[in-house]
C-alpha cells in the first residue's frame, strides 16, 4: 500500500468514526435531553404535554400534606408568580423543606397537577438550585432565602 | 500569627516557583549548567514552603482558629480531630492548597528520580512543572487566600457540610489530587519533548511509571468517591453522571487510553505525536476537572459570572495551559515520524482501537457534561443531560472495548494472532457465554440479552487475563512486573463488569412505610423494623432504626440506618444502614416519620456490588505492579551509570 492510499484509508476511519460518534450522540440526546420549567411557563403552556420535564421554585409554606401512614405527599410548588401542586410517592431527600427551593421531573396531568417521579433538593444551606433562583419573579417576600 | 507564616510561606513559594521556571527553562535553553542547577534547588524549597503553609492550616483547623475565615466557613468546635484535619481540604481554598502541595510533591520525586536524564531535558521537565505551580499559587494568592482573616473573629465556626464528615471522603480528596496532578508529570515530559523536537523509546520508557501512578491514585479516588456515594447520599446509587463525577472520570479515560498509547510508543516508536496529544489531554481535563468542580460554574454559569475575578483567572489559566501546549504541539509535533507498519491483527492495531473507542467515550461525555453549560450560557433554555444519555453513550464504545481486549491481550507485536493463541481464545469465548446464560438462568431466573453480553463479557475479559500466566507458568517463563500488571488490572475490569452488569440488572429498590413490627419482602429478603430509638453521636443526635432482614425464617442481618441532626443545625442527614456480602448487599435507610407510628424506609437489595470496588482496587493494584517493573528501574540504573562513565571520562 502506498503511503498516499495509507493516509486515505486513515482519513477515511477518523471521519467515519467520528460520524458513528455524532450519531450516537444525537440519538442519545434525543430522549434525555430534560428541560426546565417554572410555574408561571408551565400555565402558560410551554412545557410539554406528554413528555417529562423538570419543574421547579420554592415549596409554598404550609403546603405540605401526607395522607398519614402512607409514602403519598403533596406541596405546592411556587415561582411567586404562579403555583403548581405536585404530586409524589416516595421518599423526600434530607434537604427537602417547605419555604426552600426544589426540583421535581414528572409529567403533567391533564388536570393542570404536577405528578413527579423524582424530587431533587441538591443544594446545601447557604443556596438554591440555580435554576429555580434564576426563575423566581422578583421582590420574595421577607425571610425567604436569597 | 501562625497563619500570617502561612501566608507569608504560600507568597515565598511562588518566588520560588517562578525562579523554578526562569532557571530551568533559561538554563535549558543557554546550556548553562549553574542555572539548572538553581531551577532545582528551586523545587526543594518550593516544596518546603508549600508544605509550611499547609501545615500552617491544618494547624488553624486543629487549634480551632476561627479568626481565619476558611477555617470559620469549614469546621466546627465540636467537630472531631480527625475531620478536624480533612476539613482542611473540605472547601475551594484549602483544596487548591492541596493541589499546589501535591504538585509540589510530584515536582521534587521528580526532581529526585531524574538525574539519569539528559540535563537539558529534565530541565524542562522541572521548568514546565515549575509554570503549571506559578499558575496555582498565583491563583490561590490574588483570588482564593485561604489564610484570610475573619474581622471580627467568628465565636464558632459553621461547621465542615456532615455529608463530608466521613472516612472515605476525608481521604478521597487526597487521593483523587495526587492522581489529577500526576498527570502533570506526563504533561511536563510532553512539552519538554515537544520543545527539544525529539522523542526516543527512552522518553516512553520514563514517562510510562510516572503515568501509571498518577492513574492509580486517580483510579483508587473515583472507586472511593463512588464507594462513598452509595452508603453515605442514602440513595444507594454508585455512579450518578453528575458533573463532579465526570470531571474525575474524564481525565481518568484519558489517562488509561495515555498509558496503552506509551506502551506502543515505547515498543514500537509508534503513535508518537497522538501519545504526546493524550499527555496534554489528560492533564488538562484533569485542569478542567478540578476548575469545574471548584469554580462554582456547575452550580450557575452565572454564579460564575458573579465573582469575576476568579472566573477571568481561570479561563486565562486554561487558556494558557491547554492552548500554549496545543500551539507547541502544532509548531513541533510534525518533526516526529513514526515509520514501521504492522499487521491488521497485531498488537498495535489493538491499542489503536483501544484508543479510538476510550476517547470515543470521553468526547461524548465530555459534550454532555459541558452541553448545559454551554445552552445556559448563551441563554437557549435550562437543559440537563439526563443519566440514560451518558449510560448510552459509554456503552457502546464499551462492549467492543471488552471484547478486543481480551484478544489484543494475546496479539503479539507486530506480527498478528497465532494460531495456538486463536484456539485457546476460542475456548475461552465459548466458555464465557455458556456460563453467562447458565448464571443468569440458574441464578437470577432470567436470561436477557444486555445481561447475558455484561457477564460474558465480564467473564471473557476474566478468562483471557488468566489464560496468560497460566500459559507462561506452564511454559516455565518468568512473569514481568509490566505482565503481571496488566493481567491484574485488566482482571479487575472483568470484575467490576461482573459487578456494575449484576446491580443494574437485578438490583431492586422500594420505598416503604413501616410502622415498628411490620416487615416488607425485597428480593426474597424480609425487612422488618423492629424498633426506633434516639442516639446520641459525638456531635450530632439520631433517631436509630433495628431492622432484621431474614430469608425463609431464618436470620440474615440487622440494619441500624440512622436519621442525623448534627448540632451544628441544618438539614437532617441520613446515613443507611448496609449489610455486606459477596453475592449481594442489603441496604436500608430512614426515611422521615409519617405520622401513625409509621416511618418512610428506602429498602434495596444490591447483587454482585461489592464487585465494582474490588475490580477498581484490582485496577489500581495492576497499575502499581507494572509501575514497579524491573525494567523501569533497570534502564534508569544503566543510563545512571552510562552518565557516570561519560562523566568519568569527560574528566579524565
Amino acid at each position: 500500500m502506498t503511503p498516499r492510499r495509507k493516509r486515505l484509508l486513515a482519513v477515511i476511519a477518523i471521519v467515519s468514526g467520528v460520524a458513528a460518534a455524532t450519531v450516537l450522540a444525537m440519538l442519545a440526546f434525543q430522549d434525555n435531553l430534560l428541560y426546565f420549567y417554572n410555574p408561571t411557563q408551565v400555565l402558560a403552556g410551554e412545557a410539554p404535554s406528554g413528555r417529562t420535564f423538570r419543574i421547579g421554585g420554592l415549596v409554598t409554606q404550609g403546603s405540605l400534606q401526607r395522607t398519614a401512614g402512607t409514602l403519598k405527599v403533596r406541596f405546592v410548588v411556587t415561582d411567586f408568580k404562579e403555583s403548581i401542586p405536585v404530586n409524589y410517592e416516595g421518599l423526600l431527600p434530607d434537604l427537602f423543606r417547605e419555604g426552600q427551593g426544589v426540583i421535581a421531573h414528572g409529567r403533567l396531568t391533564d388536570a393542570g397537577e404536577f405528578v413527579a417521579d423524582e424530587v431533587l433538593a441538591k443544594h446545601d444551606e447557604n443556596y438554591m438550585p440555580p435554576e429555580v433562583a434564576d426563575s423566581l419573579h422578583p421582590q420574595p417576600p421577607a425571610g425567604t432565602p436569597e | 500569627m501562625i497563619p500570617e507564616i502561612g501566608h507569608f510561606a504560600l507568597v515565598l513559594s511562588l518566588l520560588l516557583a517562578v525562579s523554578q521556571a526562569v532557571f530551568s527553562l533559561a538554563g535549558a535553553a543557554r546550556g548553562h549548567a549553574g542555572w539548572m542547577a538553581a531551577g532545582r534547588s528551586a523545587v526543594v524549597g518550593q516544596f518546603v514552603f508549600v508544605a509550611l503553609a499547609f501545615g500552617a492550616l491544618i494547624w488553624a483547623f486543629v487549634e480551632r482558629d476561627f479568626s481565619v475565615a476558611y477555617v470559620a466557613t469549614n469546621s466546627n468546635s465540636q467537630l472531631p480531630l480527625f475531620y478536624r484535619v480533612a476539613a482542611t481540604w473540605g472547601g475551594h481554598e484549602g483544596s487548591l492548597l492541596l493541589w499546589a502541595f501535591s504538585l509540589a510533591g510530584w515536582s521534587i520525586a521528580v526532581t529526585g528520580a531524574s538525574s539519569s536524564l539528559d540535563a537539558p531535558f529534565r530541565s524542562r521537565v522541572i521548568g514546565i512543572l515549575g509554570l503549571i505551580s506559578i499558575g496555582f499559587l498565583l491563583f490561590m494568592l490574588t483570588t482564593s487566600n485561604p489564610f484570610d482573616r475573619l474581622v471580627p473573629a467568628a465565636l464558632d465556626g459553621n461547621d465542615l457540610n456532615p455529608l463530608l464528615q466521613d472516612f472515605a471522603l476525608a481521604v478521597h480528596p487526597p487521593i483523587l489530587y495526587l492522581g489529577y496532578v500526576g498527570f502533570a508529570v506526563a504533561f511536563a515530559f510532553a512539552c519538554a519533548t515537544l520543545l527539544e523536537g525529539r522523542l526516543d523509546a527512552a522518553w516512553a520508557r520514563w514517562t510510562r511509571p510516572w503515568t501509571l501512578a498518577a492513574w492509580l491514585f486517580l483510579t483508587v479516588g473515583i472507586a472511593l468517591g463512588s464507594w462513598w456515594a452509595y452508603y453515605e447520599l442514602g440513595w444507594g446509587g454508585w455512579w450518578f453522571w453528575d458533573p463532579v463525577e465526570n470531571a474525575s472520570f474524564m481525565p481518568w479515560l484519558a489517562g488509561t487510553a495515555l498509558i496503552h498509547s506509551l506502551a506502543v510508543t515505547e515498543k514500537r516508536g509508534l503513535f508518537k505525536s497522538w501519545t504526546l496529544l493524550l499527555a496534554v489531554t489528560a492533564f488538562s481535563l484533569s485542569l478542567l476537572g478540578t476548575f469545574l468542580v471548584r469554580s462554582g460554574v456547575l452550580i450557575s454559569v452565572h454564579a460564575f459570572a458573579t465573582d469575576p475575578a476568579r472566573g477571568i483567572f481561570i479561563l486565562g489559566f486554561l487558556t494558557a495551559v491547554i492552548g500554549g501546549a496545543l500551539v507547541l504541539y502544532a509548531w513541533r509535533a510534525p518533526r516526529l515520524k513514526s515509520a514501521a507498519g504492522f499487521e491488521a491483527t497485531s498488537r498495535e492495531s489493538f491499542l489503536l482501537f483501544n484508543n479510538a473507542l476510550l476517547v470515543a467515550a470521553l468526547g461524548l461525555i465530555l459534550l454532555g457534561t459541558l452541553y448545559p453549560l454551554f445552552m445556559d450560557a448563551l441563554e437557549l433554555g435550562k437543559v440537563s443531560v439526563g443519566p440514560p444519555y451518558f449510560e448510552i453513550v459509554f456503552l457502546v464504545p464499551m462492549l467492543p472495548l471488552l471484547a478486543l481486549m481480551g484478544v489484543g491481550m494475546h496479539a503479539a507485536w507486530k506480527r498478528g494472532l497465532l494460531a495456538a493463541a486463536r484456539n485457546r481464545l476460542l475456548t475461552i469465548a465459548g466458555v464465557a457465554i455458556a456460563a453467562a446464560v447458565i448464571a443468569g438462568a440458574a441464578v437470577y431466573g432470567d436470561v436477557r440479552p444486555l445481561t447475558t453480553i455484561g457477564f460474558a463479557l465480564a467473564l471473557w475479559v476474566m478468562g483471557t487475563s488468566l489464560a496468560i500466566p497460566l500459559a507462561r507458568l506452564r511454559a516455565r517463563q518468568a512473569i514481568p512486573g509490566a505482565v503481571l500488571g496488566m493481567v491484574i488490572a485488566h482482571f479487575g475490569i472483568g470484575l467490576s463488569t461482573l459487578g456494575i452488569t449484576g446491580v443494574q440488572s437485578f438490583k431492586i429498590e422500594q420505598d416503604v412505610a413501616l410502622a415498628v413490627g411490620d416487615a416488607a419482602n425485597v428480593g426474597g429478603y424480609d425487612f422488618r423494623l423492629t424498633s426506633l430509638k434516639d442516639v446520641q453521636g459525638p456531635n450530632f443526635i439520631a433517631v436509630e432504626g433495628e431492622v432484621v432482614v431474614s430469608r425463609n425464617g431464618e436470620p440474615v442481618a440487622t440494619l441500624h440506618p440512622q436519621k442525623r441532626l448534627y448540632n451544628s443545625g441544618g438539614n437532617p442527614m441520613t446515613e443507611a444502614g448496609i449489610e455486606v456480602g459477596a453475592a449481594r448487599d442489603l441496604f436500608a435507610a430512614l426515611g422521615d416519620d409519617l405520622g401513625q407510628g409509621r416511618w418512610s424506609l428506602r429498602l434495596q437489595y444490591k447483587p454482585l456490588i461489592r464487585y465494582i470496588w474490588l475490580g477498581a482496587l484490582l485496577i489500581a493494584l495492576g497499575g502499581g505492579i507494572a509501575a514497579l517493573d524491573r525494567r523501569y528501574r533497570r534502564s534508569a540504573l544503566a543510563s545512571a551509570a552510562a552518565t557516570a562513565a561519560v562523566a568519568a571520562a569527560g574528566s579524565r
